[in-house]
């Protein structure tokens, strides 16, 4: 960081402040459609904030472009309502800057997966400590509603009348296969979990991916609903948390075994597996993760929840701040009045 | 052995030619470096394709690097060579054509075996069947010397064959009375750990050098004297290293980091390689994933308070328009550098044209105004990214700074600046919480404030979005939109009111005005004195500032009764003239991926004034 830059925010003095959720609250109207599950997800934010411990002003959030993008203008932070796709390269850039910020970036499926989708395997690979809110419902809502780079195969939709050729994403597999150090999935519905997982992410250091099932109620309502409603929920979704066994089912009474390297669901009730059999999270385990996050798709599994990885793994915004210091350790500090005048030079009278 | 006779000469241009993997560039790079240090005035031109290592002998595999150097002013590489050192027969067929007539080929006769003449498509060897008869032609052995050289030392061929370059280099040095310590002190720190390599090609240089000496066949040597260049301090310095130090230059007097995003492309890449080594100076470069993170992690870096910029050539640029038009948009500052290239598409990318300034000025959506600035030589390229940077913090704007490939690749001797004369151009980052509005603007120069992320109470939001006049809200109020529009277009003219009025060169009415941008000046000015020289009187404006332009340009113009516009494109220059001006310009064009010659525009002023 540049003298002007340290002077400036230094500039203006500011006690520590206990905040409130509210405190995260811009004035500008939030102008989602009623009943999209943004709200939830931007409620949850504004809850886990005052925790943290970080001040406002040491905030940005950034996005990009879609409906999820729109997130900034209502965060009482510093905000960069970008271009479509690249909101993960200007977070980047920033971050880099301005290693003493904290960053999160705000996206959808359309514009992370899709049209940023270059830009988010290589932030996950060089694992720049950005926070990374992927709001994924599966369609494009901001353009009225075509199938998304997540949009189950066959999917009809405006742009796809005979239903689309496009296999989906799998957001979380993804993430792992850029070597991503975080990675997790929560729900818009489970505000409780959602708040915990946003809150580990936040502390992670490293890029942290969360990808958030929310439900688009205009264009693609109830894609979740197998996973996020009362009476589907619990067949269908497997919590998994760190060294705990994979139960699911009402009735806690199914679990998830590994039979060789491929999970398959027990049952716990008719005497055959108990508990112990079952597979146990280990979320520094890159190899469990994988396996964890290909069960999405797989139709006679439970939809995976929670966090697949939390690995440690040298930050590119550290490594970048320790080769300049140890540049000005073994070289001095620049000197350009020295360099304009170093190599070959003669001089002419 | 009686002492050669030496013959002075005031200019010579001297063309090294060889197989893409024979050195070539480093040996005319060394040939340059020790001129410059004998105090000879001196310009160069790199000619290389495209391909990394082309196969051996091919027409397409062959490189190039011209020296034009002498004891007066140099302003070009030079039209013709007047030497050229051919390392095989496609060398030969390639470069012939700018050779003078009368001019000298120094040929490595082993380059011109049956499978090289055949590569090369001679049917007979141009050495021995006459066809040569116009120039005076040295056949040595090059290959066959060298390794002669090298018999005691047990080297690989591959070592041996790698090294004749040196010999070659050797012997220029010798015809042109150079000293080879330079290149001897260059060798030994390049190759310090492998002191194997340095003593072989010291060797081959030192045999070069005495082969001039002691061989029969080069009956003289020639002598060229300084150049009464302005006193100081001198380096030698491309275009792409004074744009890198520029740079630097320019964030040090802001007193902000440099951040460079930067995907690498042909001919912008040495940018980046120059600014990656100084870390030591709070340089932060970034190779991003593609041109789009360059630029878009260049835009959150000035937002977060450092100088932000992006290098690239004509198709990264292409890429970046969306970003540039974001960056138009909230108002930050960004440096772009584009060193262009032959296009469209993939073009030429070895190759240098102008072929961009329409995009540069016009290629992004909706009404989205940029500064655009070019260099004129490549150390110009030092002080005119500097002033782009200038710009870009002063008025909270990206700048688009146009040099090219002739420039970026090219070299000239520089009187190195005095850092502590350039201005303070550090910018006041906003502090005051009270009565903030991200979109409020200086008075004087329309710029908005510059409130970076981590300032306590000045907490805001900014996007792509149209902006509410003042609050920086979202707005999509039409008469607002309008306002905006105009507001950011008042804000680029506004730069007009400090750029120093266009000086003419030369009578202020007349014939003829000569009016051109970015790297044809050598050129231009070569053309002009040789006019002037001639007894005719001819007038030279050469533009840096391209947006805005000076605010005395359309009245300049309209004292002169012909305006030519000679340009590496289809006249773009003078389309922007006559759209601004209404002036009946007379564009002069050439898209050939090389620069012009000066007798090109010469032969094209005296056919407008008709003689």
């Amino acid at each position: 960081m540049s003298q002007l830059v340290d002077e400036a925010i230094k500039s203006v003095t500011s006690e520590p402040v206990k905040y409130s959720s509210k405190d995260f609250q811009s004035d500008q109207d939030v102008r989602w459609c009623p009943g999209c599950g943004d709200y939830s997800i931007l409620a949850q934010t504004q809850r886990i904030l005052p925790d943290l411990g970080v001040p406002r002003h040491k905030m940005v959030f950034v996005s990009g472009i879609g409906c999820s993008s729109r997130f900034p203008y209502y965060m009482k932070t510093y905000g960069f309502h970008s271009i479509h796709g690249r909101a993960t390269a200007i977070a980047s850039g920033l971050k880099l800057a301005r290693p003493d910020l904290t960053v999160w970036v705000v996206t959808g499926d359309g514009d992370g997966m899709s049209i940023g989708g270059n830009h988010f395997i290589h932030l996950l690979r060089r694992n720049i400590d950005i926070k990374v809110l992927l709001f994924n419902n599966q369609i494009y809502g901001l353009t009225k509603g075509q199938y998304s780079p997540t949009s189950e195969k066959g999917k009809i939709t405006k742009s796809t009348p005979f239903g689309s050729l496009d296999y989906p994403f799998n957001p979380a597999a993804l993430a792992l296969g850029s070597s991503a150090s975080f990675v997790a999935r929560t729900l818009d519905r489970d505000p409780k979990h959602m708040q915990a997982v946003l809150k580990r992410a936040a502390e992670h250091k490293g890029t942290s991916f969360v990808e958030i099932y929310q439900n688009c109620n205009v264009f693609n309502d109830g894609a979740f609903f197998r996973f996020t409603e009362k009476d589907t929920k619990d067949d269908n979704v497997v919590f998994i948390e760190h060294g705990k066994p994979l139960v699911f089912g009402k009735e806690h009474n199914k679990g998830i075994r590994l039979n060789g390297f491929t999970p398959e669901v027990v049952s716990l009730a008719d005497g055959k597996y108990s508990v112990n059999d079952l597979l146990v999270h280990n979320e520094t385990d890159t190899t469990l993760s994988f396996i964890l996050a290909d069960m999405t798709y797989k139709s006679h599994l439970p939809r995976p929840v929670g966090i697949f990885l939390a690995n440690d793994r040298p930050c590119y915004d550290e490594e970048m701040t320790k080769q300049i210091e140890t540049a000005r350790q073994k070289r001095g500090d620049g000197d350009m009045k020295k360099l304009l005048n170093s190599g070959e030079t003669w001089v002419i009278n | 052995m009686a002492e050669k006779p030496t013959q002075t000469l005031d200019e010579v241009t001297i063309r090294f030619a060889g197989d893409s993997g024979d050195g070539m560039q480093l040996t005319g790079t060394q040939f340059t470096n020790t001129t410059a240090l004998l105090g000879n005035d001196l310009s160069t031109l790199p000619d290389y394709p495209a391909e990394i290592r082309a196969p051996q002998g091919t027409l397409f595999g062959v490189s190039g690097f011209q020296i034009h150097f002498g004891s007066k002013e140099i302003h070009t590489p030079g039209d013709q060579c007047d030497v050229l050192v051919a390392m095989n027969s496609a060398a030969l067929k390639v470069n012939l054509g700018s050779l003078v007539d009368g001019g000298a080929v120094i040929a490595n006769s082993d380059g011109f075996n049956d499978r090289n003449l055949k590569l090369a498509g001679y049917a007979s060897n141009p050495l021995k069947d006459g066809s040569l008869e116009k120039y005076r032609v040295f056949e040595v052995d090059i290959t066959k010397l060298t390794a002669l050289a090298l018999q005691d030392l047990n080297l690989s061929s591959k070592i041996v064959d790698r090294s004749k370059n040196f010999f070659a280099l050797g012997m220029m040095y010798w015809m042109y009375n150079r000293p080879i310590d330079s290149t001897v002190n260059w060798l030994t720190k390049k190759f310090g750990s492998k002191p194997e390599i340095a003593e072989a090609n010291v060797r081959v240089l030192k045999a070069g050098w005495n082969y001039g000496e002691t061989t029969e066949i080069f009956a003289v040597r020639y002598q060229v004297g300084p150049a009464k260049l302005p006193p100081g301090k001198y380096r030698n310095i491309t275009g792409n290293q004074a744009t890198a130090w520029g740079l630097m230059a320019a964030a040090k007097k802001a007193k902000l980091d440099l951040f460079l995003g930067s995907y690498p492309i042909t001919p912008a890449s040495d940018i980046l390689h120059e600014l990656a080594i100084y870390k030591q100076f709070g340089v932060k470069t970034f190779q991003a994933e593609d041109e789009i993170a360059g630029i878009t992690s260049a835009i959150g870096a000035s937002y977060g308070g450092a100088l932000g910029t992006t290098t690239t050539s004509g198709p990264g640029l292409a890429l970046k328009s969306e970003a540039l038009g974001l960056a138009v948009m909230v108002e930050l500052p960004l440096v772009c550098v584009n060193v262009q290239r032959g296009g469209p598409s993939t073009g030429l990318p070895t190759k240098t044209e102008q072929a961009d300034l329409f995009q540069a000025l016009f290629g992004r959506n909706g009404e989205a105004p940029i500064p655009v600035l070019a260099a004129s030589t490549p150390a110009d390229c030092f002080d005119t990214v500097f002033e782009a940077s200038r710009i870009a913090l002063k008025y909270m704007t990206p700048v688009i700074f146009l040099s090219d490939g002739y420039l970026g690749n090219g070299s000239e001797p520089w009187l190195i600046p005095d850092f502590d004369k350039l201005p303070d151009i550090s910018p006041t980052f906003r502090t005051n919480p009270e009565g903030f509005l991200p979109y409020m603007r200086n008075e004087a120069t329309l710029a908005r404030p510059w409130a970076i992320p981590g300032t306590p109470g000045l907490e805001h939001r900014i996007g792509g979005l149209e902006k509410q006049n003042i609050t920086g809200n979202v707005s999509y109020d039409p008469v607002n939109h309008e306002t905006m529009v105009k507001l950011r277009t008042e804000k680029v003219e506004r730069i007009a009111n400090e750029i120093p009025p266009i000086d003419v060169d030369g009578e202020k009415d007349g014939e003829l005005v000569v009016i051109g941008w970015g790297s044809t000046y050598g050129a231009i000015r070569s053309a002009v004195t040789k006019t002037r020289e001639r007894g005719k009187k001819v007038s030279q404006i050469h533009l840096r500032y391209l947006n805005p332009m000076p605010k005395n340009l359309g009245d300049v113009l309209s004292k002169f009764k012909n305006v030519l516009v000679p340009e590496m494109n289809l006249g773009q220059l003078s389309g922007v003239l006559r759209m601004r001006y209404l002036v009946p310009t007379i564009p002069l064009d050439k898209v050939q991926g090389l620069p012009f010659k000066a007798v090109e525009i010469e032969k094209k002023i005296a056919e407008i004034l008709k003689g």
